[in-house]
Parts: C-alpha cells; structure tokens; sequence
C-alpha cells in the first residue's frame, strides 16, 4: 500500500484512528480549525457520510439486515464514493484532507465480524495509504466510559450485538470494542500508526498533533494563493471602502 | 463414486457458511438484454415447478438493501466506476445470504438471472482490475451450470428496438464515451461484454449457447442440459 506521495499526490491526506471514545474526532476537529487558520487548503470527510449510500446503510442497521460481509461492502461503497469524488480531486488539486477514519477502522471491524482479511484488504486495495496515521489509544476502561456515560442507548450493530457475544448490549459492546482494538494493535506496525496517548489531556495532544503534523508535511506548500472569497455582507463593505479610497486617489 | 455433491466458493466465502452445507443446485443464464433470458428462465422454472421441483430466483438489482439507492444512483449516473462495482456487489451478496444460500441448504433449484459474470464483464469493460474482482467474488459459489446466451449485437439492437423503441443508456455503455452515438456505441459496448464473456469462458468455463434461434429451440436444449445435471444427484 502506496502513500499519497509515493505516488506523486500533489495534496496530503492524514487520517485517525481509534475506538469509539477516543478522543480522535475532537483533535481531527482541532487540527482542522488550525490549519484552516493558517490559510491552508484542508478537507475533511467522515467515516459513513456519503450521501447516497447512507440511506442504504441506515434501511440495513435500522432492519438489522446485515450480515458481516454485505456491512464490509455497504461500508466499502460508501467509503469508494467519498475516495473517488471528493478525496481524489482534492488531493490532486493539493488539498490537505483530514479523515476521521479510514480503511483501518474496516480491515479491524470487519475481521472482527469475521470476514478474512485478505477479502477487506483486497475490496480495499483501489486506495492508498494516508501520508500520516495517528491512533489514539486509551485505555480500553476510559473510552467505554466515555461512551456508556453519555450515549446510554447503544445501537445494534454499533454493540456488535450481530457477533452474538452477549445478550446485555453494554456487555456485547465492550467484547466487541476489546477484539477491535486488539485488531488495531496487531496492524499498527504494518501501516505505521503513530501511536497517541488518549489518556493524556485534550490540549496537550493537540500540541503533539500539529507538532508531528507539521514536522511531516511541509505546510507551507498547501497555502491557499488567493485568499477565500468574502462573505457577501463584508464584500459588499469592501467595495465602499474601495470606492473611497478611488475616489481619494 | 463420491456420495454427495456439494458446493464450493470461489474464493474465501462467506463467515459462518460452510459450503458442505450447501445441497441443491444453482443453475445460472446470462446474457445481454436482447437474449431471451427472462422468458427463458420463465419457462424453466414452469418446467421445473409442473415436475415437482421448488425454486427460488435470483438476479441484479433486486436485494432488499440496496436495490431502490442503486436505481436512483445510476438514473442520475453520479457513482464512479470503483463505487458502482462495489454497490453491485452489496446488490449481489445481500441476495445471496438472504436468498440463494438459504434456498441451497434447503435442496432447492436456484436461478440465477445473471450472476457474477455479467459484473466482472462490465466492470472488466470498464478497465477494473482483474486480481480486484476476483477476490471481491471470492463470495460466490460456484453454480452447477451457467448458460451464456449468445446473441449477435446486430440482432440485439433488433430485439431491444422492437420491444422498447430504444437502446438502455447503460446497456448501450454510454457512460465510457465509445459514441456520441447511442445505436453505434451499442453495438461497440456489446461487442467488448462478449469478449469479455470470452476471456471468462476460459476461466469459467461457460456453456455458450446459440440464442440467435428461436425461444423454443433454446429452450429445448437448456432443459435437455439441465436434466443431466440434475441426474448427476
């Protein structure tokens, strides 16, 4: 599996990793705010958002339709459409894009749920790597916790209630988010995750974030040249200012 | 003499089914639209049925899960290759866990209106990746017979204009660009799906047969064929 620049990508993508309750959107979300700070050109895209496949994906979950093998290739599908109408384009026009999620969280997922891995690896094969990996790892206990605190009602896929691991859901769901996580760990190697703290405090992963982010992309390269356009209400002010400042000359 | 007859994948399978618990037999016909298909397996299934033997039916794009957002997608021709491939494939497994493989471990005939040839033809039309097909089809059993119905592309673009006034977008393979011209991109997009069906053969081994003959003449040797493989329990 080729990165981005290996295979000569003017853009740069850079995906997280994680269990649910890890922390990693909130810093994906952070990183995005700085980037976009710093005038650079970034997008980010979600796991599961494509919109014509979303109906498709939530009629299966909602009528628990699904079955390891048609989850791995909905999820694929979405996921093919993201990467080929918006990731694809964007890198070739330079972007940076931010992934929250990527083929890792299927290749772990679906194992888990049974399917080989030669068979999600292979249905994945069109994309290639992220230019950096970061999984946020915590502790298995404190990212069950996040999640069983605040979000008491678990889904059925969600829980992995489809493995048959349990009948409680919340047992079912800390099986299930344990064998992902031994999944995620026994490819870190091979993919070159840069492993992340999630126990440590918000801000200080941040810092770590865009300190490993820009230690590795040469940011400056993904500046946008002309500034964004203005929202209609501060253009039409600038055209008065102009106005003047003509009329002054 | 082996004692019975099971099936197997073509690949990995699929988790939690063991081909060993697969009886019955999955008989397959493919061909373009144009070939007598449907009015083919029509008349099989007739046949079979008046002779005492339970059926089940399968074909593209009638899975419960993703049948009607596969339909929309392609009226608006928004999917790109990788995605259509892949939701194709969703189409096919979602019907093959729910229907063919219940329908197997019960001893039933199955028919199948196209099978995973016609979407390894368009894809590999399409320019995709043969290594990437082959382990995505991995799912797939093996079926008993497949009856490839092999029809001129002239003679299609008959058939297809007199039943319907017009040529299908995508059975016409628009979308690559051969033509701007609907009847001859037509004939070019056919002409490259049975050549792709030709490379297959090899592989598949598909029981080519002449559909430029009458429906009844067809039908005849479909059933003589299938017959012997139903003795063969």
């Amino acid at each position: 599996m080729k990165t981005f620049a290996e295979m000569n990508f003017p853009g740069r993508l850079i995906a997280v990793e994680g269990l649910d309750g890890s922390g990693k959107s909130t810093q994906i979300y952070l990183l995005k705010r700085w980037l976009e700070a710093e005038g650079i050109k970034v997008y980010f895209s979600e796991w599961n958002s494509s919109e014509l496949v979303k109906s498709a994906t939530s009629k299966g979950k909602k009528r628990e339709l699904l079955t390891p093998t048609t989850f791995s290739l909905i999820h694929a599908t979405d996921f093919a459409d993201r990467y080929e109408r918006h990731l694809v384009p964007l890198l070739r026009a330079g972007y940076i894009v931010l992934c929250d999620r990527y083929v890792f969280t299927a290749f772990a997922r679906d194992v888990t749920r049974g399917c080989p891995p030669d068979w999600v690896r292979g249905n994945y094969s069109f994309a290639c790597a992220p230019d950096l990996t970061m999984f946020f790892k915590a502790d298995l206990e404190v990212s069950l916790n996040r999640i069983l605190e605040g979000r008491p009602k678990l889904k059925f896929f969600e829980a992995g209630m489809d493995l048959r691991l349990s009948t409680d859901p919340y047992e079912s769901f800390k099986i299930f988010q344990g064998r992902i996580l031994d999944q995620y760990l026994a490819m870190s190697k091979e993919f070159n995750f840069v492993i992340m703290d999630a126990n440590e405090n918000v801000e200080k992963q941040q810092v770590l974030v865009r300190k490993l982010v820009s230690e590795k992309i040469d940011l400056k390269k993904f500046k946008r040249k002309s500034p964004l356009p203005l929202p209609p209400s501060l253009v039409n002010d600038r055209d008065e200012k102009d106005e003047l400042e003509d009329k002054a000359a | 003499m082996s004692a019975k007859k099971t099936h197997k994948f073509y690949g990995h399978g699929i988790p939690r089914v063991q081909a060993e618990d697969l009886g019955g037999k999955l008989i397959v016909v493919e061909g373009a639209d144009g070939s007598g298909r449907s009015t083919q397996i029509a008349e099989l299934v007739n046949w079979l049925e008046t002779s005492g033997r339970p059926t089940a039916q399968v074909g593209l794009k009638r899975s419960t899960l993703v049948s009607e957002e596969l339909e929309k997608a392609q009226d608006g021709n928004v999917l790109s290759r990788t995605t259509l491939s892949l939701f194709y494939a969703t189409d096919f497994a979602d019907q093959l866990e729910n229907i063919i493989i219940p329908a197997l471990k019960a001893g039933f005939i199955v028919l199948a209106d196209r099978y995973i040839y016609t979407l390894m033809a368009r894809d590999m039309v399409r320019g995709m990746d043969d290594k990437w097909l082959k382990n995505l089809y991995g799912i797939a059993p093996v079926p008993d017979a497949v009856f490839y119905l092999s029809v001129e592309p002239e003679e299609l673009v008959q058939r297809n204009l007199s039943k319907n006034a017009r040529l299908d977008y995508w059975e016409s393979g628009m979308d690559l660009g051969l033509s701007r011209d609907v009847f001859e991109s037509f004939l070019k997009y056919q002409f490259a799906i049975q050549n792709a069906f030709k490379v297959m053969q090899k592989t598949y081994g598909f029981d080519i047969v002449d559909a430029n003959r009458s429906a009844n003449a067809v039908n005849k040797e479909l059933r003589k064929k299938i017959s012997s493989v139903l003795d063969k329990e």
